[in-house]
């Protein structure tokens, strides 16, 4: 299972960093939410997918899955959001003021 | 009383919030800002002597003991960046009343100079690995804003460069916590420290400390600094003295915890470090001589002065600390006077290019001198603040006998020295262009910031004596990981 996620986190990457290099703003801000997607899955899988039991933690419990990784992609992906919804509106923001993104192509040159 | 810790970061936090409440009181808000900043001085002041006396102070978040909770680690290194921090700031924030427009004031400004502030301090004090990742962010929005807060089209045009670089570093930041938490299961910095020495610093926790390098080498401005010049001289003068004065100093922060605590075991680190530091104080003059726009010069002089603070940590002795210590908080005072000055010349004139100003010390002596000493300063002259960090520095140097990077280190104090002269000749002295009548005024509410930042450099020049037993403090805690893992896991821990 781990091995296959981290296939996944893979292709992820390659697709987010293909994004990035495109020419048009909003191709790479997506490759930007993409990347992140990638990492938080990283993260999950790096504490250890399925170990078969709840997270919660009793004195001398056998099985439990470690709850930490879920709690820091949370916090990554709350913050993902936020700077993703910041750099759509700069890119509107920026489009707006020069009819094209900042350098790059816009959709007035189709 | 180790509640105290945590204030330097929540208070802004809180005050910010606030503060987005009240919008239409400008003067409020103005108050209410600036005692904030100087509350939180005084509270880093406090914790500086406590921590002196005795010894790292540590807070666990709802008394969850570490390794398993969150925590602030107050040691004398991070206690003191936060208190020059949070003193500069206060002195920003001055120069930001007389000059930020009512526009960018009501639009947030203050809130959002504070949320950076609570960021910058979150960065010095916290204990986790994670919680560095958060409080980096905290930082970094708030930055972003703070650039794009006017929209001007080279602000927005640096502002996306600005805000791509940061979200690709801060993705190789969680690559590099989701290696490290695979591979110890544990995020308490001085827990991983205890962890990496028990198994020893093989080429797989290398290769995760390199990752550490490269991420905090992109935030510092080190070798990896094609975003600074333009980032820094887009944006409103206080904004870009804030950033010159504060940002790049959490990187260099970062790296310094990272490789004087956590990844210690592998000398090949510190031989890279060495080499980027050489490249970035090479890379650095060639910049501030070869720009003839005076805030990209000093821009680029940001990108030297990393390079001779990371310099103290390829050498890494207690002496090298304390003289890297010495000199970075030097050199976030002396970099907020500089950014405000040449940010003053550009507001009287109107232009910045060095051969387009001329004979400003007749219109405005005080701008004059200032930068003056402020040149001197930074070059290093005795009396003045640079001098003993450059002393101490080179003492370090010849102890275990890094000869290269105490000749580079040292040429580039002649590259800072020959790039600030430039504009020094060429702008402030010759014929004066400004005939008294067009001269735009110069007001004394600009004034008082610049001579503030400028009296606070010769005093720690001139003082440097009372502040040698916490650089002192600094040093020994830098040069010896144990003080610190000590302090923040109780013995039983493993």
């Amino acid at each position: 299972m781990e091995t296959l996620i981290t296939l996944l986190v893979g292709v992820l990457v390659a697709v987010g960093v293909y994004l990035l290099l495109a020419k048009e703003m909003l191709r790479i801000i997506l490759g930007t939410a993409i990347l992140s997607h990638a990492i938080h899955l990283l993260i999950l899988t790096m504490g250890g997918l399925k170990k078969g039991d709840v997270p919660l933690l009793q004195e001398g419990a056998a099985q439990y899955t470690d709850a930490l990784p879920q709690a820091l992609i949370l916090t990554a992906i709350v913050i993902s959001f936020g700077v993703t919804a910041f750099l759509l509106v700069l890119s509107y923001r920026v489009y707006q003021e020069s009819g094209r993104g900042p350098g790059l192509r816009g959709p007035r040159d189709e | 009383m180790n509640n105290l810790l945590v204030l330097p970061m929540i208070l802004p936090v809180l005050v910010g919030v606030i503060l987005v409440f009240i919008k239409p009181y400008i003067r409020l808000q103005r108050l209410i800002s600036v005692l904030t900043t100087i509350a939180s001085a005084a509270i880093a002041a406090y914790c500086l002597e406590r921590i002196h006396r005795t010894g790292i102070m540590r807070l666990d978040f709802g008394d969850w003991l570490p390794p398993h909770g969150i925590l602030f680690v107050g040691d004398s290194f991070a206690v003191l960046l936060v208190l020059v921090a949070c003193v500069v700031s206060s002195i920003i924030l001055l120069y930001a009343f007389a000059t930020t427009g009512l526009e960018a004031e009501t639009m947030f400004f203050y809130p959002f100079f504070l949320f950076l502030l609570a960021g910058v301090n979150g960065s010095f004090l916290t204990g986790d690995l994670f919680n560095l990742f958060v409080c980096f962010e905290v930082m970094l929005l708030a930055s972003y804003v703070l650039l794009t807060l006017g929209g001007r089209k080279t602000q927005l045009k640096e502002g996306i460069t600005y805000v791509l670089i940061n979200v690709l570093a801060s993705w190789f930041f969680l690559l590099g916590i989701a290696y490290l938490y695979g591979a110890l299961g544990t995020l308490n910095m001085a827990h991983i420290a205890v962890r990496v020495a028990e198994v020893g610093q093989g080429p797989l926790l290398s290769l995760i400390g390199i990752i550490f390098l490269l991420v905090f080498s992109l935030k510092a401005g080190l070798l990896l600094y094609f975003w600074l010049p333009g980032s820094y001289s887009a944006p409103p003068t206080a904004v870009a003295a804030l950033f010159g004065a504060l940002l790049t100093k959490v990187g260099i922060y970062a790296l310094y915890r990272m490789f004087t605590l956590i990844f210690v075991h592998d000398p090949l680190i510190y031989k890279m470090i060495g080499v980027l530091a050489v490249v970035t104080m090479v890379g650095g003059c060639l910049g501030a001589i070869a720009y003839s726009d005076i805030r990209q010069i000093v821009s680029y002089n940001v990108i030297i002065s990393v390079g001779f603070v990371l310099t103290g940590l390829a050498i890494a002795t207690t002496t090298s600390f304390q003289g890297a210590s010495y000199y970075l908080i030097h050199d976030m005072v002396s970099k907020a006077l500089l950014f405000l000055l040449v940010g003053t010349v550009v507001y009287l004139t109107g232009r910045s290019k060095v051969n387009e100003i001329s004979g400003l010390i007749r219109n405005y002596p005080l701008v004059g001198w200032l930068f003056f000493l402020a040149m001197l300063a930074i070059a290093g002259i005795p009396p003045l603040s640079g001098f003993i960090g450059k002393v101490y520095m080179g003492l370090g140097a010849i102890e275990t006998g890094s000869y290269v990077l105490l000749a580079v280190a040292f040429l580039s104090s002649i590259g800072v020295l020959y790039s600030l002269l430039r504009i020094f000749l060429n702008s402030f002295w010759g014929e004066t262009t400004i005939s008294e009548d067009d001269q735009k005024p110069f007001k004394k509410a600009i004034g008082l910031p610049l001579v503030l930042l400028a009296v606070l450099n010769v005093g720690m020049g001139v003082g440097a004596e009372l502040l040698a037993p916490y650089i002192q403090d600094v040093a020994n805690t830098l040069a010896d990981p144990q003080q610190y893992i000590q302090a923040v896991l109780d013995e039983d821990v493993k």
